[in-house]
């Protein structure tokens, strides 16, 4: 774990919302191909951590640093972020009243084709992409025609966050409490999802509260956040002890050092 | 949501002045100068009595303000009623009209030379108080269809426009329909025989250039039995500090088993950031359902003008008539908007059907004001109304005044309406799917009017779509 240089290396990052600072001082760092997974109380600042690296704007970052490719991260838009590869997986994914999810799905990925300067893809080549992209991950195309988000079950949004994932090919993915809300079967594909994602130029940061994606999943490095710092790295193994011990002796280490 | 403020406001982008000579009578209106406008027309003389009859009824009418908009005095009298190009061509020849004018409406997007016309789409062009160009008259008058400016009309087909003028809009309506009844320069005359299918659309673009002036133009479109004709006007005006009086009439009239689709882009100068200047856009549009199962259905997507007070309706007098009405209303800036429909079923089974998307950004106020009225006899009927109101940033205003009027047990009423807000949290989704937020703010905006688009005529949709654009770049950012 302490080969190749690393994607994302975040160093000493404290970011306020609103004028509280949630985010204490993080040191992260990321390598390809690895999954790193976060896990940490409610009010730790897990969906901080995700929504300061993909950009957002009501978030204020009040020192550090966090590179990506070797560039400051942060001092990109967001849009510059997720053409570079960054892409987040949201916990709370948005309605786009009145447009597809294959409009949505195609101008984003063009965006990101004229970022590479490839060819933009039209929506018939669009559909034959978009057709193999399903294929791989094995689902069918029953989402692409509906608005984006509108009148989707919680699951069907999670899962739809998952499609964009496979379909945008992301350097960088931040998966911010995808389990959430969803049942055991949901659960399962998004995880056999990911799993068929990962790849050596792809690397994951997977925020969860629980344990149980992380079944499925079987992460590189689980981190714990609690109370805006990093306060516990370790193997998989770390993940079940928590399943077993819950937060709070590890709150209290931290206190302790 | 300062950032989401940033986008709306783009600088007007056609708001250039032509430099031509033009002869404007004086500022002010009295007998005299209706005699005058009449005269420079070569009207006959029952034209120029209806327009006194109607100034004498304006002079005893007082300005309407129960409209939810704000704005100083209205001068009267010191607006100039008639403003023309001294250069005019002589009818049917296009080949002498000023290069000045030519370049002024391809410089719109609106090209009228022989060689450049858009295919498939007619175009009278109306400069100030005149009309400088109708393209196709020739070939549309092979199928019996007549489009031609309406000073032309009245010479050519008085019968017609004697027999139809003022009979949805009468000249004592309203204070704005008996002004413009009084004084009403060019506009088009559309004329659709029995059973024909109008081969193209028909398209007016009014261009407003001469300062201290107004522009009041009258538009008469008659669809006979079994015919079809679909329309579409388009305006703009140059960016001026003062504001200036547009006070249009349009009537719409289709007999039995006729239908007409109207459709207006409006984009007049809306004014500066902080309200200055900007057109008063204070219009009647109505129609009238004549004949047994007639169509009129009226789009409209209106991007400017510092205030805008206009409801197009539709009077459903035939059985089983239908009338429709899809609008998207944008004010951003300091823009003042009260718009919205009204719909009297008279007849039997009669339908309609009010889709209304109302934006507002900047410090922009948004009223829709909709009236549906079911009389005694309109056994059957049905509305179905949709409101939806979407807010960018936080001061600017939605209101809706939906008013209902049934008197007949039968009829079957839905409403709908909704207010959503565009907010952070849209726009940083997309950007993170990587669009810029300018692309956010249209892909969110163009969805939320999806079902007007809809509506619009292919060729114009696109134009729809892109002032749209335009005109909230800035609100966002």
């Amino acid at each position: 774990m302490t080969k190749g240089k690393a994607l994302l290396e975040v160093q000493g990052l404290r970011v306020a919302v609103a004028g509280n600072e949630i985010l204490k001082g993080v040191d992260l760092a990321i390598r390809d191909g690895e999954v790193h997974a976060i896990m940490g109380p409610n009010g730790s600042g897990k969906s901080t951590l995700a929504q300061v690296l993909a950009g957002h704007p009501a978030y204020t970052v009040l020192a550090g640093t966090a590179k990506y490719e070797g560039k400051d991260l942060l001092d990109m838009k967001p849009e510059e972020r997720a053409r570079a590869g960054v892409f987040l997986a949201f916990q709370y994914p948005v309605e786009i009243r009145g447009i597809t999810n294959s409009y949505f799905l195609r101008s984003a990925l063009n965006a990101l084709r004229r970022e590479r300067g490839e060819a933009e893809l039209d929506p018939i080549d669009f559909l034959q992409f978009l057709e193999r992209k399903l294929k791989a991950i094995g689902w069918d195309d029953s989402m692409m025609n509906r608005p984006v988000n509108e009148g989707f079950s919680g699951g069907e949004k999670k899962r739809n966050e998952i499609l964009q994932l496979a379909v945008l090919e992301p350097r960088l993915a931040i998966l911010d409490e995808t389990d959430s809300g969803l049942d055991i079967d949901a659960l399962k594909t998004v995880a056999e999802t990911v799993n068929k994602l990962r790849a050596p130029s792809r690397a994951f940061l997977i925020v969860t509260h629980y344990q149980r994606l992380l079944n499925y999943i079987t992460p590189d490095v689980v981190h714990v956040l609690a109370d805006g710092r990093i306060v516990k790295s370790g193997g998989p193994e770390l993940a079940h002890e928590l399943e077993a011990k819950g937060y709070d002796w590890l709150r209290d280490a931290a206190m302790v050092s | 949501m300062t950032s989401i403020e940033a986008h709306v406001q783009q600088p007007y982008k056609y708001g250039f002045v032509t430099d031509i000579e033009s002869e404007v009578v004086p500022a002010g209106l009295n007998e005299d100068v209706i005699r005058l406008i009449s005269a420079k027309k070569g009207e006959p003389e029952w034209m120029l009595e209806w327009r006194l009859k109607a100034y004498r009824n304006w002079l005893k009418m007082s300005e309407p303000h129960w409209p939810n908009v704000k704005y100083g005095p209205i001068d009267y009298q010191a607006i100039s009623y008639y403003a023309a190009p001294k250069k005019l061509p002589k009818l049917d020849s296009l080949d002498q009209v000023d290069p000045k004018l030519v370049a002024t409406f391809a410089k719109l997007g609106i090209p009228i030379e022989e060689q450049k016309r858009l295919t498939g789409v007619a175009v009278d062009a109306v400069f100030d108080s005149v009309s400088v160009a109708t393209t196709f008259q020739a070939e549309l008058a092979k199928f019996g269809v007549i489009f031609m400016p309406i000073s032309q009309a009245i010479r050519e087909h008085a019968d017609l426009v004697q027999k139809y003028l003022g009979t949805v809009v009468p000249y004592n309506d309203n204070f704005f329909a008996a002004l413009n009844s009084a004084v009403f320069t060019d506009g088009s005359f559309v004329y659709v025989p029995k059973g024909v299918r109008c081969p193209l659309e028909l398209s007016t673009y009014f261009r407003i250039n001469a300062s201290s002036t107004g522009q009041f133009e009258r538009t008469l479109i008659i669809a006979d039995e079994g015919s079809y004709v679909s329309y579409l006007e388009g305006c703009s005006a140059p960016m001026r500090d003062e504001n200036q009086l547009h006070a249009a009439v349009v009537e719409l009239i289709a007999l039995d088993n006729a239908q007409i689709k109207y459709s207006t882009i409006q984009n007049w100068y809306p004014g500066d950031d902080e309200g200055k200047g900007g057109i008063y856009n204070f219009v009647t549009k109505r129609g009238k359902c004549a004949g047994r199962n007639s169509k009129i259905s009226w789009t409209q997507v209106e991007t400017g003008s510092a205030i805008t007070w206009k409801y197009p309706g539709c009077i459903l007098q035939g059985d089983n008539s239908i009338g429709e009405f899809y609008s998207v209303a944008v004010t951003s800036h300091k823009q003042q908007a009260d718009t919205g429909t009204k719909m009297i079923h008279l007849g039997k089974n009669t339908r309609s059907t009010i889709v209304s998307k109302g934006i507002s950004a900047g410090r922009g106020q948004n009223t829709y004001r909709g009236l549906v009225k079911i009389m005694k006899g309109a056994e059957g009927a049905r509305n179905y109304s949709q409101c939806d109101s979407m807010l960018i940033g936080d001061k600017c205003g939605a209101h809706t005044f939906p008013y209902i009027d049934v008197r007949n047990s039968t009829a079957i009423m839905e409403h709908e309406a909704s207010t959503s807000k565009i907010g952070e949290d849209q726009i940083f989704y997309l950007r993170q799917r990587g669009l810029s937020s300018e692309d956010a703010v249209s892909m969110i905006v163009n969805g939320f009017c999806k079902e007007v688009f809809k509506e619009l005529p292919m060729e114009f949709a696109v134009e729809a779509t892109r002032l749209l654009g335009i005109s909230l770049e800035g609100s966002v950012g």
